[in-house]
């Protein structure tokens, strides 16, 4: 193990070459641009022979990235916002042909108005688009859940595309102390890697990307649900291999303080850290507050987290996007989850970058005390 | 055609084209001139749809579909993949071609085209161009001449079809300083295998635009399909040339030209303009201008 003072940008390139990614076709886009910019010096450095593609867009990026997979090599790209909307029509060809391609992704609000900061907009997006997806709080659980991330997507009964989110600037830009695990412990931990087929097998030709009509186009969709399915178990399969080497846990979110509290907080990525902080503050005053971090978005864990809020006294949600004229991604599938037994508040935070406080926080919980809770959305600006 | 493999051709006759369509003989006549393997990518249109509809498979060798506009980009990665095994021992010497419909090609898959050309990567390029969206219905593109009726550019009371003149692709990939692009057609068969087999073995990326006239889009019987693309080169309405590393040679001059009238008077599309002769001869200048250049560029060397 060794200790490194990396940003999270930083410590993602890092992860991609322990990974030994093969075939890296990208796009710069801010707050992304570190991470491509860290591995192309990686690659100049000869510490990985992978094939940097500089493409002249994200579509061709993602496309690319679909001709390496097919192809069968380990292949990522990385982007945000403007970028992943750019690639969207690909990222849904990606998981349709079944390819374990390998994403990182920092979130960046979506335009108009054109904005570089952080909201996770971009990534909700394509929340229905047949990509596994894990969000970040810190720069280690980055590199870690990219690690993580690709040995669930090789797997051969989950075979699909990962997308693993940090916070634009806020985790990307900031340096941690960050622990990498040895190469060879993470090439021992990755295995091998065997597609099932690729093109480059001259003497078993396959056809990739087929026409589909009416009489099997239904097929091919439900086995990309049971991949899902799959994926779901799998995920803590190996997230419990993984906690043998890094002592870290990967359940599909995060408990903090909350298996006595009565009131709990909903927040994912960095803004779980202005959370805790938090709670730790109230706690001293005897209050019993907690904090559950989602971390595994796609599949998403519902019964997992009705186990874990059941008996609470009131939840707050907290997003960082909209989803324009109905409930915000995250409470949404929370409020799915849990059913109308437990009063809920959907917060909205963060659009475009916005900071969040721990005063904020504060007033969330006081909030949920005071039973202050309707179906309109709430603002913390 | 004796050098198509008869046995096991890289891409299989039966393909669901309409009778007549060139795009078969296109795909089988330039896979055929290489023994090397090759590892194919083709845009969405009129080849993607007939060849690849599941269960089925048209194609003989390694073959990917990706969408419409991103074939050079998905080629790209494809070769990179390559060239990475390649770097750790993989010995297999193999050639890359990505097919496009002129949609796919002169408009929406243009970018990403310019884009691998301008990397550098190892692959020819094949454009069809029938000069339309025919597998939509036959809309309007980049490659569509003056004049033509389309359902996107339908020729009405006030409206005589395209009103803007087709776009030059090969000039513009020549300008990428492609070490070969070459323009080819179906009825000069031996032309059009020479040029295949120096594209495909030429390194670098490469470009063949193969005129494709399409029976039921341009309008004309199934059976004239060599000779519509015959008099397109007659009237010097599609030239045959190539351009190797920058210097351009027309490969085909006609003895003596025939009016663009010939070309146009045999296909539905342009019916309407026998009632404007001035748009047929507005066509008939752009040709004349287009092939004096074209000659002027073949004497700088
Ligand atoms: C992004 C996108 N836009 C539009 C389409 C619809 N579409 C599919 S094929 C096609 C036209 C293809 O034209 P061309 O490339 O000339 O090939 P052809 O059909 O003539 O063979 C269109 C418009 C699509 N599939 N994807
Ligand atoms: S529409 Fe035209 S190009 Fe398409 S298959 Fe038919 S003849 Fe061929």
């Amino acid at each position: 193990m060794n200790i490194k003072p990396l940003s999270g940008a930083q410590a993602g390139a890092e992860a991609l070459r322990q990974i030994g990614i093969e075939v890296f076709p990208v796009y710069p886009i801010t707050p992304q641009s570190p991470i491509a910019e860290g591995f192309a010096k990686i690659v100049a450095n000869g510490d990985s022979d992978a094939e940097l593609i500089n493409v002249e867009s994200e579509h061709s990026a993602m496309s690319a990235a679909v001709g390496a997979a097919a192809a069968g090599v380990k292949t990522a790209t990385a982007t945000s916002s403007q970028g992943l909307a750019l690639m969207s029509e690909i990222v849904y060809v990606a998981s349709g042909l079944r390819l374990p391609i390998l994403m990182p992704v920092a979130n960046r609000a979506l335009s108009a108005p054109i904005n570089i900061h952080c909201d996770h907009s971009d990534t909700m997006m394509v929340r229905d688009s047949g990509w596994i997806q894990i969000y970040a709080e810190s720069a280690q659980e980055f590199y870690e859940n990219l690690i993580l991330a690709f040995k669930v997507a090789k797997n051969e009964n989950v075979l699909l595309p990962a997308m693993v989110m940090i916070d634009g600037f806020i985790t990307t830009h900031q340096i941690e102390r960050v622990k990498l695990f040895e190469d060879s412990v993470i090439k021992n931990f990755l295995g091998s890697y065997k597609p099932p087929y690729n093109l480059l097998d001259i003497k078993n030709p396959t056809l990739v990307g087929p026409f589909s009509m009416p009489d099997s186009y239904f097929e091919f969709k439900i086995s990309q649900e049971e991949a899902m399915e799959n994926a779901r178990e799998i995920l803590v399969k190996e997230g419990e291999e993984l906690k043998k080497i890094t002592g870290n846990s990967y359940n599909y979110f995060e408990k903090y303080q909350l298996d006595d509290a009565e009131y709990a907080i909903v927040v994912m990525s960095s803004t779980a850290g202005t959370a805790k902080a938090q709670i730790d503050k109230l706690r001293k005053k005897g209050e019993k507050v907690g904090l559950l971090k989602p971390r595994i978005f796609r599949p998403f864990p519902y019964e997992e987290i009705k186990k874990a809020l059941t008996g609470k006294k009131a939840i707050a949600v907290l997003d960082r996007s909209l989803s324009f004229g109905a409930n915000p991604p995250l409470y949404a599938e929370i409020k799915q989850a849990l059913g109308n037994k437990i009063p809920m508040q959907k917060y909205v935070f963060g659009l475009g970058g916005r900071n969040i406080y721990d005063k904020d926080i504060k007033k969330v919980f006081k909030e949920l005390k005071e039973g202050k809770v309707d179906n309109k959305i709430k603002w913390i600006k | 055609m004796a050098e198509v493999k008869k046995n096991n051709p890289k891409y299989s006759p039966g393909g669901r084209t309409c009778a007549g369509c060139a795009i078969p003989l296109i795909v089988n006549n330039v896979l055929s001139q290489t023994e090397k393997p090759i590892v194919a990518g083709v845009a969405t249109g009129c080849l993607e749809v007939t060849s690849t509809i599941y269960p089925y498979n048209a194609w003989n060798i390694p073959c990917i579909h990706n969408a419409f506009e991103n074939v050079a980009s998905t080629i790209a990665g494809v070769e990179s993949a390559f060239k990475y095994r390649k770097k750790n021992g993989f010995e297999e010497k193999i050639k890359f071609v990505a097919f496009a419909g002129d949609g796919g090609a002169y408009d929406i898959g243009f970018q990403a085209i310019s884009g691998a050309f301008e990397r550098g990567h190892d692959f020819t390029l094949v454009v069809y161009d029938n000069e339309g969206y025919q597998n939509t219905g036959g809309q309007r593109s980049g490659a569509t001449p003056l004049g033509a009726d389309t359902t996107t550019t339908p020729a009405g009371k006030v409206k005589k079809g395209k009103e803007e003149q087709r776009k030059n692709l090969t000039e513009i990939l020549v300008a990428h300083r492609s070490p070969y692009v070459a323009q080819a057609a179906i009825h000069d068969l031996e032309d059009l295998k020479k040029k295949a087999k120096k594209a495909i073995e030429t390194k670098g990326p490469t470009a063949l635009i193969i005129l494709a006239p399409c029976t039921t889009i341009w309008g004309f019987p199934p059976a004239k399909t060599l000779e519509i693309s015959k008099l397109a080169t007659e009237t010097n309405f599609w030239p045959l040339y190539e351009v190797e590393n920058g210097k351009y040679i027309v490969n085909i001059k006609p003895a003596k030209e025939k009016p663009i009238k010939e070309f146009i008077n045999q296909q539905k599309r342009f019916a309407h303009l026998k009632d404007y002769p001035e748009k047929i001869e507005e066509l008939q200048k752009i040709v004349n201008k287009e092939w004096k250049r074209l000659l002027k560029l073949e004497e700088k060397k």
